[in-house]
């Protein structure tokens, strides 16, 4: 637990395409290898904004971050990140949009296939191989964008809203999934997310955003015992959490 | 199979009127409304089909060379710019503009000035080809290339992606459609640019077929040689259609779903 996978430290961030838009506000934290982190906060707050700065594909206007003990503006690449919209490629099939992660980093098109077919029973994908995007529904585009994450090897993975687009059946199934796939590989995972139920569930560490500048105004950290079956939920230590959370989201700081 | 029966169907009403139209006016021909002299009956065009069923392979045969000629260099220079147009910043500065504009340029009108410069051969004609075709493809294409989904760019460059990568996998596919929108209106004037062309002085070709019969007052012949010319560029049309389904499997797909 002493190793750092990703440290955030005093970072702001302001878009200055059309208009200012100041996103986030003196962000800092840290996660260690192998934890679960969640991320909470009102729409518009910044959580995505976060996810980019972590993966590289923006510089913090202010403040530095550090995967893997080196900063992220250097190199692009270094987390597997999963965005909010699908982005799936119309023009690939389902079992080439899940190899898309694997092709660019050059890894044998033969054994991502091999990797890929083993995954889509479990994503409740098998026999749409060959299919389009289009033809797939909104919640198995997003298990196709999930699995597409989860099949690119990088020790941290971040993911905006998976279960986004998921009936609630079959996102208390993922998130089961989600559990034991965690369990098993022990990467270090970023998610964020709208479910203060998903959160509790899953993560080792919940970080409360304020409204937008997003700043954390609050770091739960969640000690239920592993693994946290679905009943969980209804027990009195998950139900103090989870009011706990909400009224520091309802004061809307 | 289905498919093609439906096809049938929908476009059954216009075939009707086709045949009807063609025997009216055979009809009102043969009834000497009008002098055959002007406007020749349908089985006249027919017959003066047959009766240079052995010279048209050659005329058609040039024609279409300069027009497929001329496509393929309007698609190889066309792309070419488009992509450095799209990917580097500087290029699209000091071209996108120029190009925009230039396309107002009529260049049907270069016809003479080519003919003088490069004479009777192939090459005026080809050039005509690839000067009328190039616009549509660069415009078309480049749109594709920087409409490219944001988000997708996002993900493969977060992947790690280098240039030729971002390209490879996102640009160049999302440029498909529109470059096939760029080729089809090339494609649908590259016969008729090139026919015009030949007016110009050609020693086989369709146009020069057109320019003769017209020089000898056979309408009948002219009449023969515009529906020749129709037909071809038709098919050239026709042929782009199958080869975009053919590039796009994934688009075919959802226009099926939408039809259903
Ligand atoms: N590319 C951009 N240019 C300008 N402003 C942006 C851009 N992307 C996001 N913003 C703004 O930054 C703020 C934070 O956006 P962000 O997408 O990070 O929010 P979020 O917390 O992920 O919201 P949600 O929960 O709705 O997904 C928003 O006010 C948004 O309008
Ligand atoms: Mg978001």
């Amino acid at each position: 637990m002493d190793d750092i996978a990703v440290e955030v430290e005093g970072v702001d961030y302001t878009y200055s395409q059309s208009q200012k838009v100041h996103a986030l506000r003196n962000v800092s934290f840290k996660v260690n290898t192998s934890e679960f982190v969640s991320f909470i906060g009102p729409s518009g707050c910044g959580k995505s904004t976060l996810l980019h700065l972590i993966s590289g594909l923006l510089n913090p206007s202010k403040g530095v971050i550090h995967v893997n003990g080196k900063k992220s503006s250097s190199g692009l690449g270094r987390v597997a990140f999963m965005p909010q919209r699908d982005t799936l490629f119309p023009w690939r099939t389902v079992e080439k949009n899940a190899v898309l992660g694997a092709e660019i980093l050059g890894i044998p098109r033969q054994e991502a296939l091999q990797k890929a077919s083993s995954l889509f029973d479990l994503f409740g994908l098998s026999g749409f191989e060959k299919a389009w995007p289009s033809e797939l529904s909104g919640g198995m585009r997003q298990r196709l964008a999930l699995l597409r994450t989860f099949i690119i090897p990088r020790d941290t993975i971040l993911l905006d809203e998976p279960f986004g687009s998921l009936d609630a059946l079959t996102r208390h199934e993922m998130q089961q999934w989600l559990q034991q796939i965690w369990d098993q590989d022990r990467r270090t995972i970023i998610l964020v997310t709208h479910d203060v139920d998903e959160a509790i569930l899953l993560s080792d560490t919940i970080y409360v955003l304020s409204e937008r500048p997003g700043s954390i105004v609050q770091r739960v950290e969640i000690n239920l015992e592993r693994p946290r079956k679905k009943k969980v939920i209804n027990s009195t230590e998950f139900t103090k959490i989870k009011s706990e959370i909400f009224q520091i989201l309802s004061s809307g700081i | 199979m289905n498919n093609f029966r439906q096809k049938i169907k929908e476009y059954f009403p216009s075939l009707l009127f086709l045949i009807f139209s063609i025997f009216f006016w055979e009809w009102y021909v043969k009834s000497g409304y009008v002098s055959d002299y002007l406007i020749p009956a349908p089985s006249a065009i027919g017959l003066s089909f047959l009766e240079h069923i052995s010279i048209l392979p050659d005329h058609i045969f040039t024609t279409m060379l300069e027009a497929l000629v001329g496509l393929f260099f309007a698609v190889v220079i066309g792309v070419l710019i488009a992509v450095l147009i799209a990917g580097i910043p500087f290029i699209r500065r000091v071209l996108y503009p120029i190009i925009v504009v230039s396309q107002n340029i009529p260049i049907l009108a270069l016809a003479p000035l080519l003919a003088v410069w490069f004479g009777f051969g192939l090459a005026p004609k080809v050039i005509i080809v690839v000067l009328i075709g190039f616009f549509p493809i660069v415009v078309n294409t480049t749109d594709g290339l920087m409409n490219a989904d944001k988000d997708m760019v996002s993900l493969v460059r977060g992947l790690g992606a280098n240039r030729w990568q971002v390209f490879r996998l996102v640009l160049f596919p999302s440029a498909v459609p529109a470059f096939f929108s760029g080729l089809r209106i090339a494609s649908a004037y590259a016969v008729i640019g090139a026919v015009i062309a030949e007016w110009m002085g050609a020693s086989s070709g369709l146009g020069l077929f057109l320019i003769r019969s017209q020089r000898s007052f056979q309408t009948d012949q002219i009449f023969m040689a515009i529906v020749v010319i129709a037909m071809l560029s038709i098919s050239l049309f026709l042929s782009i259609q199958v080869l975009s389904n053919v590039a796009m499997p994934w688009r075919k797909t959802l226009v099926d779903l939408g039809e259903k």
